[in-house]
C-alpha cells in the first residue's frame, strides 16, 4: 500500500507491504542509511528516529503507522552547508563515540530528551538514555556530550 | 525480522473500528504496537488483519470526573507520566508510567494497549488492579464497565472479547497513600517482581510478574483487615500464589521478593 511521510522536511511516498518496518522504509525504500539496525527487538536504540518530534525505535514501528508523520533522522540535523548540529559537534568534541554504531540513535534519543526536559543533569541524562546501548564508550563521554549540547542549546538548568 | 503477511486498515472512528474488527475473525487492533509488533516479529502473533486505532485522537485524554479520573485508552505512557492533573490527583499512576520501558517505548505505548494486552509482567495493569480501576469497553452489544478484579483472566487473556474496543480507564480518587516497588536488575528491564500498594479506605496490594496475570495479594489484604502487623501481613503476601520460574528468578526467589517488597511498600504507606 502507498505510504507517505515527510523525512527531514522532504515528502516521500513509497508503495510498501503493511509489514514493512519504518526502519527499512527509511533505509531501503528512501535510501537514508544513517539510521542503524542493532538488535531488531526494541532493546538497543540504534534505530531511534524522531517521529513528530519524539524519539521512537523505528524497528518497532510499522511504516504504515507513520503515514503522514514528520520523521527526523540523523541526516536531518546538520545545516545544508555541512555545519554540524550542536549535539553532533558535542559528541565529536567530547569523544562521545568510538565505533559509531550506536551514535545516530544516541544523538536522536538525546535530542528528544533535551527538548522534553529543561534542566537536565547527569542523572537525568543517564536515565533518559536507558533505551540506548553502547558497547564501546562506557557512556561517560556520551553523557558529557549531551550535557554540553543541552547547555549550548540553552535548555540546561 | 518480519511479521508474517497481514492486511491493514485504519479506523476512522470508534464505530468504524468496531465494524472493521468484526469483518475478520483473525483481526486485531493495533494502538502503539509496542507489545503487538514485537510479538508479530517473533511470529507469536499472526493476525490476518490489523485495525489501526492509533489515529483515534478523541480517545487520548485525561479528565477529572469528580470522584474519579478518566483516562482515554489511546493516552500514551509519556502523557500519563507528565500529566499535571495526574501528578496532582493520582501521582502513583504517573510514577508507574515513568517506569515503563524507556522514553522511546513511552512515546509510543498506550495505557489501553498495556491493559488490553493483560501481561502479568506489565506495570500499569497491576497498579490499576491495586487502584480498583475499571475498564470501559464498547462492542457490538454496547458499552460495559468491567472492574479490574474481573478484567485480568490469565496469560495475555482479559475479559475483552475480540470484537470489543477498550475506550477508557476509570480510576477512583481518594487514595490517601501509595507505594510502588519495581525490582529489576538492569535499566529498561521489566519487573522481576513488582508490588503496588494503595490505601483508599482499606489497603490493596497487587503484584507484577507473580503469575500469568496481574494478581491481588489476598493473603496480605486479609491479614491487614484482621489487624495483623506489617511484618505478619507481608509474610502472607504470596499465600495461594505460585509464581513462575524463568531465567531471571526461580519461583522461590519470587516469593521471597514479594514478601520483602510488600513489607517495604506497606512501611511506606503508614
Ligand atoms: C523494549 C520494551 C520494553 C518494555 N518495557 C515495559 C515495562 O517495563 N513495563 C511495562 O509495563 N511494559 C513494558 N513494555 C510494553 C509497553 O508498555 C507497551 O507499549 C504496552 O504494553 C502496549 O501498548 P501499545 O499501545 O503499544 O499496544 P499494542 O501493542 O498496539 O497492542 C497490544 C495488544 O492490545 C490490543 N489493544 C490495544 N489497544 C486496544 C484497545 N483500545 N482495545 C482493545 N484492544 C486493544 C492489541 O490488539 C494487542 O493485542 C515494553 C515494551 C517494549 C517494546
Ligand atoms: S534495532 Fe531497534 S532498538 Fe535495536
Ligand atoms: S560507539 Fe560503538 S557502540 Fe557506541
Amino acid at each position: 500500500m502507498k505510504v507517505s511521510m515527510k523525512i527531514n522536511g522532504v515528502e516521500y511516498e513509497r508503495d510498501v507491504e503493511p509489514r514493512r518496518l519504518l526502519v527499512h522504509y527509511i533505509r531501503e525504500d528512501v535510501g537514508l542509511t544513517g539510521t542503524n539496525v542493532g538488535c531488531d527487538t526494541s532493546s538497543c536504540g540504534a534505530c531511534t528516529v524522531l517521529m513528530d518530534g519524539k524519539s521512537v525505535k523505528s524497528c518497532t514501528v510499522l511504516a504504515v503507522q507513520a503515514e503522514g508523520a514528520e520523521i527526523t533522522t540523523i541526516e536531518g540535523l546538520a545545516e545544508p552547508d555541512g555545519t554540524l548540529h550542536p549535539l553532533q559537534r558535542a559528541f565529536q568534541e567530547c569523544h562521545g563515540l568510538q565505533c559509531g554504531y550506536c551514535t545516530p540513535g544516541m544523538v536522536m534519543a538525546s535530542l528528544s530528551l533535551i527538548k522534553e526536559n529543561p534542566g537536565l543533569d547527569e542523572r537525568k541524562v543517564r536515565e533518559g538514555l536507558e533505551g540506548n546501548l553502547c558497547r564501546c564508550t562506557g557512556y561517560h563521554n556520551i553523557v558529557k556530550a549531551v550535557l554540553q549540547a543541552a547547555d549550548e542549546m540553552g535548555v540546561k538548568a | 525480522m518480519y511479521p508474517s503477511k497481514f492486511d491493514y486498515v485504519r479506523a476512522l472512528s470508534v464505530d468504524d473500528a468496531l465494524e472493521k474488527i468484526a469483518s475478520d475473525e483473525e483481526a486485531k487492533f493495533i494502538a502503539g504496537g509496542h507489545s503487538l509488533v514485537p510479538l508479530m516479529k517473533f511470529r507469536l502473533a499472526t493476525p490476518s488483519l490489523l485495525v489501526d486505532i492509533g489515529g483515534l485522537h478523541d480517545l487520548s485524554y485525561i479528565k477529572d470526573e469528580g470522584d474519579h479520573l478518566a483516562i482515554g485508552a489511546l493516552t500514551r505512557h509519556t502523557e500519563v507520566e507528565h500529566s499535571q492533573l495526574l501528578q496532582a490527583e493520582l501521582p502513583m499512576l504517573s510514577y508507574v508510567a515513568s517506569l515503563v520501558g524507556d522514553p522511546q517505548v513511552r512515546h509510543r505505548g498506550t495505557i489501553g494497549g498495556s491493559v488490553a494486552h493483560g501481561d502479568g509482567a506489565s506495570d500499569l495493569p497491576a497498579a490499576l488492579l491495586a487502584l480498583d480501576a475499571s475498564m470501559i469497553a464498547v462492542g457490538p452489544s454496547g458499552r460495559r464497565e468491567i472492574p479490574a478484579k474481573e478484567f485480568f483472566k490469565g496469560f495475555l487473556e482479559t475479559a475483552l472479547s475480540p470484537d470489543e474496543l477498550l475506550v477508557e480507564i476509570k480510576v477512583p480518587k481518594g487514595v490517601s497513600s501509595w507505594s510502588y516497588k519495581k525490582f529489576n536488575r538492569r535499566a529498561q528491564d521489566w519487573a522481576i517482581v513488582g508490588v503496588a500498594a494503595v490505601k483508599n479506605g482499606s489497603t490493596k496490594v497487587a503484584f507484577v510478574n507473580m503469575g500469568s496475570s496481574p494478581l491481588r495479594s489476598t493473603g496480605c489484604e486479609d491479614a491487614l483487615r484482621s489487624g495483623a502487623t506489617i511484618e505478619e501481613a507481608a509474610e502472607r503476601a504470596a499465600e495461594g500464589i505460585e509464581p513462575p520460574s524463568d531465567l531471571n528468578a526461580s519461583s522461590e526467589f519470587r516469593v521471597h521478593l514479594a514478601k520483602v517488597l510488600t513489607r517495604r511498600a506497606l512501611e511506606e504507606l503508614s
